[in-house]
């Protein structure tokens, strides 16, 4: 029975169960890890570059450059008292941060962050849900993608309900307003995307990968498939949907308190803030895969050097995208409501319409 | 049989989600369990081989019209629905005649679809570069006609929902 | 290996809870919501027929009915806000002006 579900896993018929379902515990285990660091790391990370542009310090009193700050905050989180006011709806007020948290860090087990690994006598792609087929070439879901737009458009759902559930006035506007927000950008994005998809010809986040590896001249942005327009769409959707400045809105604390968030408080309002973050890391993943080339780079040197090259190349590039994050927010003020939406339906949408058509006549003529 | 085993433990949760619709007094646990039953079909969907069907299951029904739903109820805020005295007569009549019913139904369909269907674990049948062939081959006309009907829903939604500016 | 009827079933247990929804909830949104409930019912049979006889045009219907289905769900939606700017409820019972 063990061995028809690891079939349903995606295990090839002459695998070993129980090393298939250790090696992929192994690398939940390992990628969870790295992300909640990177996630952690990376709010130091927005407080020090936020900090010097904006002339001074940020933190710098907790361990060397303040590298231990966010241990701190995550002693502060888990020591603060864990307030549910009287009149909320308790259950959904606990499951909504554990939905946004859930479908934060969902998507990044499909991403595929390098080539094949072998340890030892085991082979195996480094990526959660990539196994490695019977003439030993790594696959893949073969709807990699569009599990990862699934679970995105899951992610609304913490949003709403932590909103409702809070019972207040100022969460339930900040969370129809950020719900409203979240599934306008989603068209943007995943219309965005299909201009990729028409020139890669394939769902699977590893294939369209694997089309652009070579030179930084067959990235999708460039003779890849020219999606440069799509590229920038998505990145401005990308913001909307993590609910970043300039489209923050929803969470400003000058505008709605705190927006959908405002009731929660210590380990929750931890867990909102994670999911935060952790969307950014998925979009900055997806963006690397879909338009920069994933884990394509220069790789030399004796064979455990070049199977971790990859990944130092794709953690570059999440660490490029996440710093532009950061230094787009220190940089533009907020869009007010209309003038957000407006911008998502009347020129997002037509433009990224007309992506896709520029897309199939590139198509057309190559083939 | 393990299958059979994942079969169950969906299905156990697209009935248990169904029959909490019908329970439920306050729209929006109606809602966040209709969420529950196109989820788990959506898994069902993938036990069976149909991976795109899936896939646009969760993207579409589960994550823009029950969010349309769920945001219709925050926005109308209208509250449970009251108490009624139900009828006697009905809940006689009604809980024998549904019991009668289905197990007549269940009878019809065991005995005239008694093979083993589905597919081989891992076999995904419904790929999305064939069902993209036949959209835009066979069905081509059923798929124009659709975009217009979603312009006409569009247009309609925006006019109907519109405030009277009188 | 599932039998084909258990599938079957299902989506008739689905179906009769939807059309209970309909009949009994006096909410206009839960009514709405059994409405889906039963073409989700519905799209379960096309998928499995689908899938015992390898017919892709099965998920294309299933594809057709889903695109219906959101636009209706928009278009119904509407409606009831519309509804309820007028009559101040959803509740079904209460939107009888034009009984005699």
């Amino acid at each position: 029975m063990l061995r028809e579900a690891s079939l349903l896993l995606g295990m090839h018929d002459s695998m070993n169960v129980g090393m298939f379902l250790l090696v992929a515990i192994i690398k939940i285990a390992i990628t969870v890890g790295v992300l909640l660091t990177i996630v952690a790391y990376s709010v130091w990370l927005e407080r020090k570059v936020v900090g010097h542009m904006q002339n001074r310090w940020g933190p710098t009193r907790v361990g060397p450059f303040g590298l231990l700050q966010p241990l701190a905050d995550g002693i502060k989180f888990i020591l603060k008292e864990d307030l549910t006011p009287p009149y909320v709806n308790r259950t959904l007020f606990i499951l909504a941060p554990m939905l946004a948290l859930v479908m934060a860090l969902t998507s990044i087990a499909l991403v595929p962050i390098g080539p094949n690994i072998t340890v030892g006598s085991v082979t195996t792609p480094i990526q959660i849900t990539g196994v490695e087929t019977a003439n030993n070439q790594p696959a893949d879901i073969g709807i990699g993608l569009l599990i990862i737009l699934g679970v995105t458009s899951l992610g609304v759902y913490g949003i709403a309900l932590a909103g409702w559930s809070s019972n207040s006035k100022y969460s339930l506007l900040g969370a129809l307003r950020a719900s409203a927000q979240m599934i306008s950008y989603e068209v943007a994005l995943g219309l965005s995307l299909v201009g990729v998809l028409m020139v890669s010809g394939s769902f699977s986040l590893r294939t369209i990968v694997e089309r652009q590896l070579g030179s930084p001249w067959h990235w999708n942005i460039f003779n890849g498939g020219w999606q440069i327009v799509a590229f920038f769409i998505y990145l401005m959707a990308a913001f909307a949907e993590t609910n970043r400045i300039p489209f923050d809105l929803a969470e400003a604390e000058t505008e709605l308190v705190a927006g959908y968030h405002t009731e929660y408080s210590s380990m929750k309002f931890a867990m909102f803030f994670m999911a935060e973050y952790a969307n950014m890391v998925t979009v900055a993943c997806l963006a690397s895969v879909m338009f920069l080339g994933g884990w394509s780079g220069p790789v030399f040197g004796p064979p455990i050097l070049q199977s971790l090259l990859p990944i130092l190349w794709f953690l570059a590039r999440v660490f490029c995208f996440i710093f532009l994050y950061i230094w787009v927010r220190d940089t533009l003020p907020r869009f007010r409501y209309d003038q957000l939406m407006g911008f998502g339906w009347k020129f997002l949408l037509p433009l990224s319409i007309a992506n896709i058509l520029v897309t199939g006549l590139i198509v057309a003529l190559r083939a | 049989m393990s299958h059979l085993i994942l079969f169950l433990i969906f299905a156990a949760l697209c009935v248990g989600g169904a029959i909490n619709l019908l329970v439920q007094r306050h729209p929006i646990n109606s809602a966040l369990s209709l969420v529950l039953v196109t989820g788990s079909l959506a898994l069902i969907y993938l036990l069976l081989g149909a991976e795109f069907v899936a896939a646009i299951q969760i993207i579409i029904y589960a994550g823009a019209v029950m969010v349309l739903f769920i945001f219709v109820i925050m926005l109308l805020n209208a509250g449970a629905e009251e108490e009624t005295k139900g009828s006697r007569v009905a809940i006689l009549l009604g809980v024998p005649g549904l019991i009668l019913g289905l197990s007549t139904a269940t009878w019809v369909l065991a005995t005239r679809y008694p093979g083993p269907g589905s597919v081989i674990i891992g076999q995904l049948h419904g790929t999305a570069p064939g069902m993209g062939r036949l959209l835009f081959r066979d069905f081509l006309l059923p798929f124009e006609v659709t975009s217009v009907l979603i312009l006409i829903a569009i247009m309609g939604a925006v006019v109907l929902a519109r405030r009277g500016s009188d | 290996m599932v039998p084909i009827s258990y599938y079957l079933v299902l989506s008739a247990i689905l179906f009769a809870c939807g059309v209970a929804g309909f009949l009994i909830k006096r909410n206009i949104i839960t009514i709405f919501m059994s409405i889906e409930l039963m073409l989700n019912a519905v799209n379960l049979t096309f998928v499995t027929f689908a899938a015992q006889w390898q017919a892709l045009s099965g998920y294309i219907f299933v594809f057709f009915v889903m695109v219906v289905a959101a636009a209706e769900a928009a278009v119904g939606f509407a409606i009831i806000i519309a509804v309820f700017r007028t009559r101040e409820t959803l509740n079904v019972d209460r939107v009888n002006l034009l009984k005699l």
